[in-house]
């Protein structure tokens, strides 16, 4: 008998002996394998990045839920409509749309060969003393404020374009719809023109970038062959020619999102017409304008879901710019 | 013991040296992986305390690796290994890898001292980022450490100046004497003279006949001249494993195997 | 060797088709250079008439009274910005460092992704979206509402040169503070991201000169205010807005001080731009 209880305690001594053991062992390699400090880093910084994750799924979120009342009322007729009336809550995004996507592609069309020669300018042909000002200036132009672009617009452009070049145009070019009606200086054009403006920064900047990214090897080789500079460019250009579709993708998605100087000088009138001189309306500007003043449910949600689309174009357009950017520097590292 | 342990005890090899040395660190039956590829097979090597270990080999045999196993380095890259290695009789893979590395110090091949920090913070980093605020103390330490890796007299009225304005070899020094700084028991070195000049080079290897009073060193080296000069054991790799180990004079006048011999006369390597 | 007729015209046309490709460029670099020249000549010339001290001081007269200034809309641009900053940087600077040290899987790519889609949403939509987020649910505008609109601008900008100016710091600092048995955190704090803090404070600095010149977020969540206000939960004054209403009033004397606010604005956030290549200035003469 006390043979037996002699074993039992001794194996019972031994076994909390292998727990105490255990146990010491399991928290020396919680603690052991793995810093605490180290963990509290990650998790914190995990924790704000979540953050930023969640707010930009709210964004979408919010928006479609906050635009439901017009969304259900409208449907997709929304943007067809040619009719934006708060007065009798008739609420049509096409004039809207139009402007937008009319303004930014014209800017577009007359930044992107000025950019382009900027940008060819730098990297192929300025000597270095002349190059890093002059990028230095072009950078500056992006840093100005978009009002204070619309304040030289309304006081300085506008006159010019009322009193000079609409009524040049009209005389020589009056048989083109695009410069038919009365120059009253405000209108697409204006827009147009400090688009142009404010877009080319974008554009000769990073083609810059895309452009120096290209091998020396490749001009190298193209003057080995006897050829001039421009020709080498040409040859430069064709291998970079999808970061520039990149860059005018940039662009055009900083355009269409363009608010401040657009409104003050293109005249805010929901109209759809050729000519260049009629006033003209963007989302942006809608927004800007009219956001403070949306006196129904219905109004507000109209104006949200314009947001909405605005916002669904710009992401279109900035991932398919991305996507281009992405894959010329990705072609290059192979190589 | 039952037959599967007999037999597993009879594979191992025998050890070089006896349970009456002090072994600082044990390595068991060590592989070395990257994903699927095994660069180290089955290392078993005994580092004795206070002595200077050269591993030697050609270039991609695994001397890199197997140094950067002993303070948990290898895993940083994201290595992973099957064996054991024990420092005074614990496996250093179940102890906190902070507590491995300061107690096991490494000077690496390319100086690399911290160049937004003053030389004289660049010694007491590894103590100021572990709290320690006695400003005297610290004093004392910054000292005490370049004085020991022979950079003192260079640096004293310098000591605020960045730790990047001085030389390669001064550099390597302030590294060597960041390790020091932090009291660890073994120091590794990851061919610290192959970025120097030989004037520096020179300067290291009287500096580590100096330490190995007090540290136990294990160097790689590919430099078979320095091995000989330098170190009391050495130990010759080839592709991952662990060809031969003996004392150093053994090595290199009567080495046991072959392979051993063709590539200590240059044969290939 | 001698040259054949067709090879030598062909010659010319290439050296002349090259001069004058290249008179393009060099002249569409002088067009685009000329707006900018247009506009600080007609900033300065226009908005020092009326650069005095009062527009410093005092407070904006009331509609048809001439005189007065813009003090309330100058604080209230710099307290946008610090509640924006408020928000914005330890976002930004956080989730930069998370993606560059613990970024490389499926949820970093996407952050990264929704970062750089963040970046191209025009200031109108993030201001919207403020509206929705702060501006509901408190029932009326405030300043705090702004600082959020400014706050999501500028996290895409800091976020992304956070983690490439860590990126940018060599594998061997942390190497070495590895092997001295220094925790991994402390070594990302107090050696990479030491290393890196200029980099990181560029690219704050931009975000905040972004923030600064931003007008449309600010009309429907700070709004505007006539009088002294430097209350957070209450609508605000700010330089930008204010340049907006004055430009489009039917009074000169407001105009006029639409031009002083314009060079106000553009030399503020000259001077954030000077004063942050002054701060992150070289501590050391020569680092290697």
């Amino acid at each position: 008998m006390r043979y037996n209880s002699e074993v039992i305690s001794n194996n019972k001594e031994k076994l909390n002996s292998k727990k105490t053991s255990r146990k010491n062992n399991l928290i020396k390699r919680l603690l052991g394998s793995r810093n605490l400090g180290d963990l509290i880093f990650e998790r914190l910084t995990l924790l704000f990045a979540v953050l930023v994750f969640l707010l930009i799924v709210f964004m979408g979120y919010e928006m479609y839920t906050q635009s439901k009342l017009s969304i259900s009322k409208f449907g997709w007729h929304f943007l067809f409509n040619t009719t934006w009336n708060p007065v009798d809550e008739v609420f049509g995004a096409a004039p809207a749309i139009f402007g937008t996507l009319v303004s930014s592609f014209l800017a577009l069309l007359i930044s992107l060969p000025l950019g382009l020669g900027v940008a060819i300018f730098l990297s192929e042909l300025s000597p270095s003393w002349l190059e890093k000002p002059l990028s230095f200036l072009t950078e500056l132009l992006a840093g100005i404020p978009s009002v204070v672009y619309g304040l030289w617009g309304i006081f300085i452009l506008v006159p010019w374009l009322r009193t000079v070049v609409e009524p040049f145009l009209m005389k020589h070019y009056g048989y083109l719809p695009f410069f038919k009606g009365v120059p009253y200086g405000f209108g697409m054009l204006a827009a147009v023109i400090i688009l142009s403006i404010m877009v080319l920064p974008i554009i000769s900047s990073i083609s810059r970038d895309v452009l120096k990214a290209v091998p020396t090897s490749q001009r190298a080789a193209a003057f080995a062959l006897g050829a001039t500079k421009w020709e080498s460019t040409k040859i430069v250009l064709a291998n970079a020619r999808t970061g520039i579709l990149g860059a005018t993708m940039l662009g055009m998605g900083r355009a269409v999102g363009e608010t401040m100087a657009v409104t003050m000088v293109i005249g805010n009138r929901p109209m759809i017409s050729a000519s260049l001189f009629n006033p003209s309306y963007t989302m942006a500007s809608v927004l800007a304008n009219e956001f403070t003043e949306a006196t129904s449910d219905l109004y507000l949600n109209s104006l949200i879901e314009l947001a909405l689309i605005l916002f669904i174009i710009t992401i279109i357009i900035n991932i398919a710019a991305r996507l281009l950017v992405w894959s010329m520097e990705r072609k290059w590292k192979k190589a | 013991m039952n037959v599967v342990d007999k037999i597993k005890t009879v594979q191992e090899p025998a050890r070089f040296f006896s349970e009456k040395d002090n072994i600082k660190i044990l390595v068991k039956n060590l592989s070395a992986f990257f994903g699927k590829n095994k660069v180290l097979k089955n290392i078993y090597i005994d580092i004795p305390e206070k002595k200077v270990i050269a591993i030697i080999g050609p270039s991609g045999c695994g001397k890199s690796t197997f140094l950067r196993n002993l303070d948990r380095m290898h895993e940083v890259v994201g290595g992973t290994i099957t064996g054991s290695i024990t420092f005074d009789g614990e496996d250093i893979m179940q102890m906190d890898p902070v507590y491995v590395r300061r107690k096991i110090g490494m000077v690496f091949q390319k100086p690399n001292p911290f160049p937004t920090m003053s030389i004289f913070n660049n010694v007491v980093a590894g103590l100021k980022l572990n709290g320690f605020k006695n400003k005297k103390k610290l004093s004392e330490i910054v000292e005490k450490s370049l004085k020991q890796a022979a950079l003192w007299d260079e640096v004293k009225d310098m000591l605020n100046e960045s730790g990047g304005a001085i030389s390669g070899g001064q550099q390597q020094r302030l590294c060597i004497a960041r390790t020091l700084a932090v009291n660890p028991e073994v120091i590794l070195m990851d061919e610290p003279a192959s970025a120097l000049d030989p004037i520096s080079t020179a300067k290291i290897e009287e500096l580590i006949f100096e330490l190995k009073k007090n540290y136990t060193i294990v160097i790689v080296t590919h430099n078979m001249q320095q091995a000989a000069r330098v170190s009391d054991y050495t130990a010759f790799f080839f592709m991952g494993e662990l060809v031969e180990f003996s004392e150093t004079n053994k090595m290199f006048t009567a080495p046991d195997k072959k392979q051993t011999e063709d590539y200590i006369t240059g044969r290939f390597g | 060797m001698e040259k054949s007729i067709t090879q030598k015209a062909n010659y010319y046309r290439r050296k002349t088709t090259n001069v004058f490709m290249m008179s393009l460029t060099l002249l569409s670099a002088l067009v685009a250079i000329l707006p900018l020249l247009f506009i600080f000549y007609y900033t300065i010339s226009k908005g020092i008439s009326h650069l005095n001290i009062d527009f410093f001081i005092k407070m904006p007269t009331p509609v048809g009274e001439t005189g007065g200034g813009m003090a309330n809309a100058i604080i209230g641009t710099l307290i946008l910005l610090g509640i924006g900053g408020g928000i914005g940087l330890p976002i930004g600077i956080m989730t930069g460092t998370y993606l560059s040290e613990f970024g490389n899987n499926k949820f970093g790519f996407m952050i990264r992704f929704l970062t750089d889609v963040l970046s191209g949403v025009p200031s109108i939509v993030v201001g919207v979206i403020a509206y929705t987020l702060v501006v509901i649910p408190m029932k009326h505008f405030s300043a705090f509402a702004g600082g959020v609109a400014l706050a999501i601008l500028m996290i895409p900008i800091i976020t992304r040169t956070t983690e490439e100016m860590i990126k940018l710091v060599p594998h061997s600092y942390r190497e070495a503070g590895l092997a001295l048995g220094i925790p991994k955190w402390k070594i990302s704090i107090s050696i990479v991201i030491r290393s890196a803090w200029k980099g990181i404070a560029t690219g704050i600095l931009l975000g905040l000169a972004r923030a600064a010149g931003e007008t449309a977020p600010l009309l429907f969540t700070a709004l505007g205010n006539r009088f002294w206000s430097i209350k957070i939960f209450q609508p605000i004054a700010s330089l930008t807005v204010y340049i907006y209403e004055y430009a489009t009033a039917p009074f000169t004397d407001w105009n006029e001080q639409a031009w002083t606010a314009s060079l106000v604005l553009i030399s503020l956030i000259s001077i954030m731009s000077l004063l942050f290549r002054f701060i992150t200035r070289s501590k050391y003469k020569n680092v290697n």
